[in-house]
């Protein structure tokens, strides 16, 4: 994709930091080394989008280029460079759908079917009223959780496309499910129960809000 | 099957508190300071002893890397870099480790640091796991808080402190030299080595980059002796081991077994065996999705370490094992992959950043069988001319798994082609 087409075209005037972030950045410094202050770039980038609606204008660039004493390009190269910094508007809910082989071996598709059903969009486009955006990404590192869709900050885990369209009507109402699994797995373990750690295994009535995978994904 | 007593990560599914109190009750920051002790040169000779080697998918031995650093302290500081960039398809074992047992991680920082000379280590944690990061950073503030971080570590006359680095969504800053890169504040593209870390790392200094897991089981081994983890697994491939088994199997897991488990008995005892039986198992890639997969006749008496399945001609690599069944569309699967790498490739290499590209494209005509048999062949070449020919392993990563498929399921690529040429005539007679 050319740079053109991943910065939006409409740009704010400008962007500064707010207070708090402001003394954000003054923590973030302190971790690396005098005269190393590149390294905050990243970490300014991050600071910058969850302050501007989840992208950053290319004024927040400008500025965190003065701040780190850094050319401005060489702050582009980087916010281009990662997946994670959006350079354009995305909806209130930024849902990135992994579809690695792993996930797509557990239904992923079905999940992305869900989300193209109800909002007729594709990966990188926002649905019409605007509330949602799709990205197909790669691999999310929650493999035998999968398949796994981040909402925002948040893993939703084990999903299908009933249990998708459930979290979207959660999402649609602003009262998102809880993060994790929705198998109610409280980690990585079998979903009929884990096989180890006999001594400290939660009591069954603990995990008995484990429900059975439908069969839509089987 | 290993025994609870002999586990590592008692809390690795998060049943337990994974705050301080919690991991100082599992055996966690117990007598840090006396471990300290033993001086930096008895804790690496004790870590060589174990056997253990490296959790991020190499397998190089870690007491020994540990040794490779200065046995002084000149101009320069030491550092210590976790890796925590956990991207390879299939593996998720360091988010359990950070988000259920990370003191296990931190006070491992302190010891290798300490190791090494260092007096500081930076965490760099994968972008995505925002929740995993925010857990991390609370369990780093209560070690601050409790003396186990900062000017006298644990009460052993060390300081050390340890800062937590976010990425933000590039799977090459697995590679530790694209890490250090992306720590510095540039794009993720690899160094060329040599200079090694260990001479010139972080910042031009020394610096040692370790995986979570190699540095969150050294408090452990210390504690329990060399001679415990050396006793479990196999000669050469020593301890314990989180794998992640993912896909066709009924109940997906994390789990911790012993090196050298038959993969057949991990994935029964604890995965709830292959959907549809044993009989239904098509192939596995056995150690995150650049190992080359196995096919179901490998895989009968296969054992889950190092050496058996280098011997196999794939790896253990991270010890993501990744599950098809029958129903699999193999070429798909593996086509999928090659577009995890084109997309992950970060450009700097030609035979990398065209070759990635190349093929995914020639992949995706083979799974729809529009291709001629020999082009199987020239694929096969092309990947050889990848291999080997880039700055870091990601053109090798790229190029194994099609080397898999081909030498495992090359029928099956043919048949389609056949079949996709008996379409065609029919199309052309009428």
């Amino acid at each position: 994709m050319s740079i053109e087409a991943r910065i939006a075209s409409d740009q704010p005037d400008s962007f500064a930091f707010s207070k708090e972030n402001e003394a954000e950045i003054k923590r973030i410094l302190a971790k690396y080394p005098k005269g190393r202050q590149a390294s905050a770039v990243m970490p300014l980038l991050d600071l910058a989008q969850r302050q501007h609606d989840n992208w950053i204008p290319m004024k927040a660039i400008e500025l965190i280029a003065k701040k780190l004493d850094m050319a401005e390009i060489r702050v582009l190269e980087v916010a281009t460079f990662y997946t994670m910094f959006n350079l354009k508007p995305v909806g209130k809910y930024f849902l990135q759908a992994c579809t690695t082989t792993p996930c797509w071996l557990r239904g992923s598709d079905e999940m992305m079917r869900a989300i193209k059903d109800r909002y007729q969009i594709s990966s990188g486009e926002t649905s019409a009223c605007g509330k949602f955006s799709l990205l197909e990404v790669e691999c999310l590192g929650a493999c035998v959780n999968a398949p796994i869709l981040q909402v925002n900050d948040d893993f939703y885990e084990d999903l299908d496309y009933q249990s998708t369209g459930a979290l979207l009507d959660s999402l649609e109402a602003d009262a998102p499910l809880p993060v994790g699994s929705v198998l109610g797995r409280s980690g990585s373990e079998a979903t009929t129960g884990a096989t180890t750690l006999a001594a400290v295994k939660p009591k069954p009535a603990a995990s008995g809000a484990t429900k059975k995978r439908s069969q839509a994904n089987a | 099957m290993l025994n609870d007593a002999d586990r590592i990560f008692t809390n690795i599914y998060g049943w337990g508190d994974a705050g301080l109190n919690g991991a100082k009750a599992r055996g966690d920051w117990d007598k840090t300071a006396a471990l300290l002790a033993l001086g930096p040169d008895e804790i690496v000779e004790r870590m060589k002893a174990s056997g253990l080697r490296g959790r991020g998918g190499a397998g190089f031995p870690t007491g020994l890397k540990w040794s490779f650093m200065p046995k002084e302290v000149k101009d320069r500081p030491h550092y210590l870099v976790v890796n925590a960039d956990e991207s390879e398809p299939g593996t998720c074992k360091d988010r359990d480790i950070i988000r259920h047992e990370p003191h296990k991680l931190l006070e491992g920082c302190l010891i290798a640091g300490f190791a090494m000379r260092a007096h500081a280590a930076y965490i760099y944690i994968r972008g995505e796991f925002v929740n995993e990061a925010r857990r991390l950073q609370t369990a780093i503030d209560e070690a601050y808080d409790a003396g186990l971080l900062g000017k006298d570590a644990a009460k052993s006359g060390w300081a050390f402190d340890i800062y937590l680095h976010r990425g933000a969504g590039a799977y090459i800053c697995g590679e530790e030299t694209a890490l250090l890169e992306s720590l510095e504040g540039r794009k993720g593209q690899p160094r060329l080595k040599p200079p090694f870390p260990a001479g010139v790392g972080l910042y031009g200094c020394p610096t040692t980059v370790n995986n979570v897991e190699s540095i969150a089981v050294a408090p452990t081994i210390l504690r329990r002796g060399p001679d415990w983890f050396a006793g479990l697994g196999k000669e050469n491939n020593t301890g314990t081991k989180l794998f992640c088994i993912s896909g066709h199997v009924n109940n997906p897991c994390n789990v911790e077994e012993e090196m050298g488990i038959p993969l057949r008995e991990l994935l029964e005892k604890h995965a709830g065996g292959v959907r549809g039986g044993w009989n239904n198992l098509l192939a596995v890639i056995p150690g995150g999705s650049s190992t080359p997969l196995m096919p179901k006749d490998v895989c009968a008496d296969m054992t889950m370490d190092f050496d058996a399945l280098r011997n196999a001609g794939t790896g253990l690599g991270t010890a993501g094992i990744i599950v098809m069944d029958k129903s699999t569309d193999i070429v798909k699967a593996i086509s999928r992959l090659s577009y995890f790498y084109k997309h992950e490739s970060c450009g700097q290499c030609t035979p990398c950043r065209e070759g990635t590209g190349w093929m995914w494209r020639m992949m995706e005509r083979l799974v729809r069988g529009e291709a001629e048999s020999h082009e199987i062949d020239t694929l096969e070449q092309v990947t050889r001319q990848i291999e080997g020919h880039t700055i870091c392993a990601l053109g090798d990563a790229a190029a194994w798994p099609i080397q898999g498929l081909i030498k495992h399921f090359r029928p099956e690529i043919e048949r389609r082609i056949a079949a996709r040429h008996a379409v065609d005539a029919v199309n052309a007679a009428e």
